[in-house]
């Protein structure tokens, strides 16, 4: 019995260590593991190592419906707590403008910033004839039944849109016809197409570091204006006549109902983080490419970017 | 002999006084943590990943508390089992099938330490095979297409029937509940929600941990409430503990067999522990045929799934750390952990950073032998357990279950699920349908669907792309002959009753 009551306290113990209200909270609207749990423990880490907040951040994780439980957590129920930030991504605006998070719109929270890009990029495997992106959606073009991707995302997903934006703007008129599975992650897409199941993988660059060292992949290129520090053999799309820029940006949104003084305050909190050595490396360890943009012009390129994604989805018939 | 040196480092780095101490800590609270229906090891590894930031651990102190705390949790799973009937983490589910009849039958204590010691069995051959075999087998994951992990669930769902020997109709049934459970959710394929009925908390699925607290723990609870506290099955006989060495000589061969299947399904990314311990014990029970009467308590029935799912545990590592690709939900979160301390997985760490590579499996080796040294002795507390009143004892094992499950997501509506899970079991019970086979159906029918569909979508519907590797023909056969031949052997062979709660 007194096991039995020791065991209940230490569990009943752990869980309010996992749930207790402290100062600041970060939700990472997945389970641990992901992009988002990584933004919210990194970003919290590094708020509390700099000094800009008191007491360590807590990170609390909600997953459900691709981020949506935790967006209407937020709306419904948190809408003026001045403590409380949540991680975001692309997947938050590629699912805000499929109307995936139950009719809520990007408009209901504030997004703060982005501190940091994980360039979008397209690999074959090491053994594979394409040598090029022209020789890729080359054959695609010619048929576009014989070219397949895996991604990790589900199908509507950023990783699916990135192919398709290069063959649209290439003049591919019939896109659905393109395959694609959507797999359990970047690395999980890598071993299928290494593995040979699909022609190409599309995914984030931070995920294929590894097999890029070891040579198992070739990537054809990133999606990125220029080419990434540290791997500038890789050409981007753009400089192979593809223009599409496609990353994974990582960043945070708030409350709506929060004043302006805490807005800034927390727009200038996550500039602080960006500038410090211990995020430099943080995204340099993780394949991140330095993007920084806060406050205003942010929510500004967050609209930009949701309309963007809704005709895309349109044009793939993702949504209606 | 670069093993043997590069051990000596991975030993060098991971044992000091400092570390051993991390080391026991984290096994015990991964024992009690595995030990709680609800709480498996993804979530006790995750809720203790910001205590070993706030605690300032580095790299290899935070990787030693982390893998006790995961092999800890996956041997502390059994005890519920076995003692409760309730699994204490998914793994541990095919442990109810033998460990609690074996306890109904007055060896609770023999049944804990034959199972530690499987436990015990499995992560250290699977620790070496980790250690020998992690870059070779690596490779085995690029052989792996939709195709193949197909064949490999229809395998498992073949050998499903076999597994509640009674009424076959029944299992297939409750498998079938299992797999539409399993399709609830937003579709990976078009992405379109499923039978959520437009509700938000659905569009991720059904937990399994949901799913096993409400069939197992609170339907548990709904029969002690129907019987006024008299007939509850809890309450069961107490005798001394020894060290049953027969049975543990006698089930050497199947912790040897069941190792091996179990580290090779824990390799396989996505298959992960469950599916081992599942493969372990249909392949046992096949081996030792009918006579043997696994379902009524057979102790090699214990050892199979123990060391079948402590090795795949070990097994899921290979992939984790050679290509970046976590094998089950804690792997995932162990991954997460990495690469908040700035180590990226993937094909070049073993060269990259021998001293995480060795360090994390001297540490295993560590928690291991800490583990069955702390478990063979604490088999008396854990049995003492059972002298508790059930009136006592189930109302604190449905606020744990409670608080479990409620951390799993914050989420209220994950006590409404639980609570209807646990009404499901309650009826399914009485109608003598086996539950057991709900759990593998969603565990295992939402891999095998995805599977699938990704295989007809990059064959354009063909269907004979089901059967166009050796790896994938091989599995079909196997769960052919899986599914037919216990239907001739039925008349065969003299047939178990098994005890049905």
């Amino acid at each position: 019995m007194k096991h039995l009551v020791r065991a209940a306290l230490t569990g009943a113990v752990l869980s309010v260590a996992a749930t207790a209200v402290s100062a600041t909270e970060c939700i990472a609207p997945a389970n641990p593991g992901g992009g988002w749990d990584f933004t919210c423990r990194q970003i919290g880490k590094i708020l509390y190592d700099i000094k800009q907040v008191d007491k360590p951040v807590q990170v609390t994780n909600m997953p459900g419906a691709g981020g949506g439980l935790a967006f209407n957590h937020v709306v419904t129920e948190r809408n003026d707590d001045p403590d409380l930030i949540v991680a975001a991504s692309s997947a938050t605006t590629t699912r805000l403008a499929q109307n995936a998070y139950a009719g809520r719109k990007a408009s209901d929270v504030r997004f703060v910033g982005a501190i940091g890009i994980d360039p979008g990029v397209i690999a074959v495997a090491a053994d594979s004839p394409y040598k090029s992106l022209k020789d890729l959606v080359d054959a695609a073009l010619a048929d576009p039944s014989s070219v397949s991707f895996a991604g990790g995302s589900a199908v509507g997903g950023f990783d699916h849109l990135k192919p398709l934006m290069i063959l649209k703007g290439a003049g591919l008129k019939d896109i659905t016809k393109i395959k694609y599975i959507g797999v359990d992650g970047g690395a999980d897409a890598v071993t299928q197409t290494v593995g040979g199941f699909t022609t190409a993988m599309t995914g984030d660059l931070s995920g294929i570091v590894g097999f890029l060292k070891s040579g198992d992949v070739r990537a054809l290129a990133v999606l990125t204006e220029e080419r990434v520090p540290g791997f500038e053999d890789i050409p981007t799309a753009r400089e192979q006549g593809y223009d599409v820029v496609a990353g994974n940006w990582r960043g945070l949104y708030v409350p709506r109902g929060i004043s302006d003084d805490d807005f800034h305050k927390w727009a200038d909190r996550l500039r602080a983080v960006a500038e410090s050595a211990e995020w430099k490396k943080a995204m340099a360890d993780n394949g991140l490419a330095p993007f920084t943009m806060v406050g205003d012009d942010f929510q500004a390129y967050v609209d930009k970017l949701v309309a963007e994604i809704r005709q895309m989805s349109k044009d793939i018939g993702v949504i209606q | 002999m670069d093993l043997l040196s590069n051990l000596a480092m991975g030993f060098g780095v991971a044992l000091s006084p400092f570390t051993l101490m991390l080391a026991v800590i984290g096994c015990f609270i991964g024992t009690i943590i595995g030990a709680l229906p609800g709480l498996g090891p993804s979530n006790g590894v995750a809720i203790l990943i910001p205590l070993a930031f706030s605690l300032g651990l580095d790299a290899t102190s935070s990787l030693v508390l982390m893998t006790s705390v995961y092999y800890g949790a996956m041997y502390g799973g059994r005890i519920s089992s076995i003692l409760l009937n309730i699994p204490g983490d998914e793994p541990a589910l095919m442990t109810t099938l033998d460990g609690y009849p074996m306890a109904k039958q007055g060896r609770a204590g023999d049944a804990l330490v034959l199972s530690g010691v499987a436990s015990f069995v499995g992560a250290f051959l699977a620790t070496i095979g980790l250690m020998r075999l992690a870059p070779l087998l690596a490779r085995v994951a690029f052989l792996f297409g939709p195709a193949e992990y197909f064949a490999l669930y229809l395998l498992a769902f073949a050998t499903l029937g076999g597994i509640a020997s009674n009424n076959q109709a029944k299992a297939a049934l409750a498998s079938c509940i299992g797999l539409g459970i399993a399709m609830i959710g937003v579709d990976n394929n078009s992405g379109l929600p499923r039978l959520t009925g437009g509700n938000l908390h659905l569009y991720d699925g059904v937990d399994f941990l949901v799913a096993i607290v409400g069939l197992f723990a609170v339907a548990e609870v709904f029969f002690f409430i129907e019987s006024h506290g008299k007939g509850s099955s809890i309450g069961v006989k107490l005798e001394k503990v020894t060290i049953p060495v027969r049975d543990i000589v006698e089930s050497g061969w199947t912790m040897l067999r069941s190792s091996a299947v179990g580290f090779v399904a824990g390799v396989l990314p996505g298959a992960g522990a469950s599916l081992g311990s599942f493969l372990s014990y249909m392949s046992e029970k096949s081996i030792a045929g009918e006579n043997a009467g696994f379902g009524t308590g057979a102790p090699r029935g214990v050892a199979a799934p123990e060391a079948g799912n402590n090795a795949a545990a070990g097994g899921a590592l290979v992939p984790m750390l050679t290509l970046g690709v976590p094998g089950s939900g804690t792997t995932a979160v162990l991954l997460a952990l990495l690469m908040t301390l700035n180590i990226t997985p993937g094909p070049t760490l073993f060269s990259d950073r021998p001293e995480v590579v060795w360090g994390l499996i001297a540490s295993l080796l560590i928690a291991n032998v800490v583990l069955l040294l702390m478990n063979v002795p604490m088999v008396r507390i854990f049995v003492r357990i059972l002298s508790v009143p059930p009136g006592v004892l189930l109302p604190g094992v449905t606020m744990v279950s409670f608080v479990g499950i409620y951390s799993l997501s914050s989420s209220y509506f994950d006590l409404l699920l639980m609570i209807g899970f646990g009404v499901l079991g309650f009826v399914l019970r009485k109608l003598d349908v086996p539950t057991v086979p709900i759990i593998l159906g969603i565990l295992l029918g939402g891999h095998m669907e995805n599977s699938l569909r990704r295989a007809m979508v990059l064959s354009d519907g063909d269907w004979t792309y089901l059967f166009s590797s050796p790896i994938a023909i091989a599995l079909w056969a196997v769960a052919i002959v899986g599914f037919i031949a216990p239907m001739f052997l039925r008349n065969v062979l003299k047939r178990p009753q098994r005890i049905t709660d």
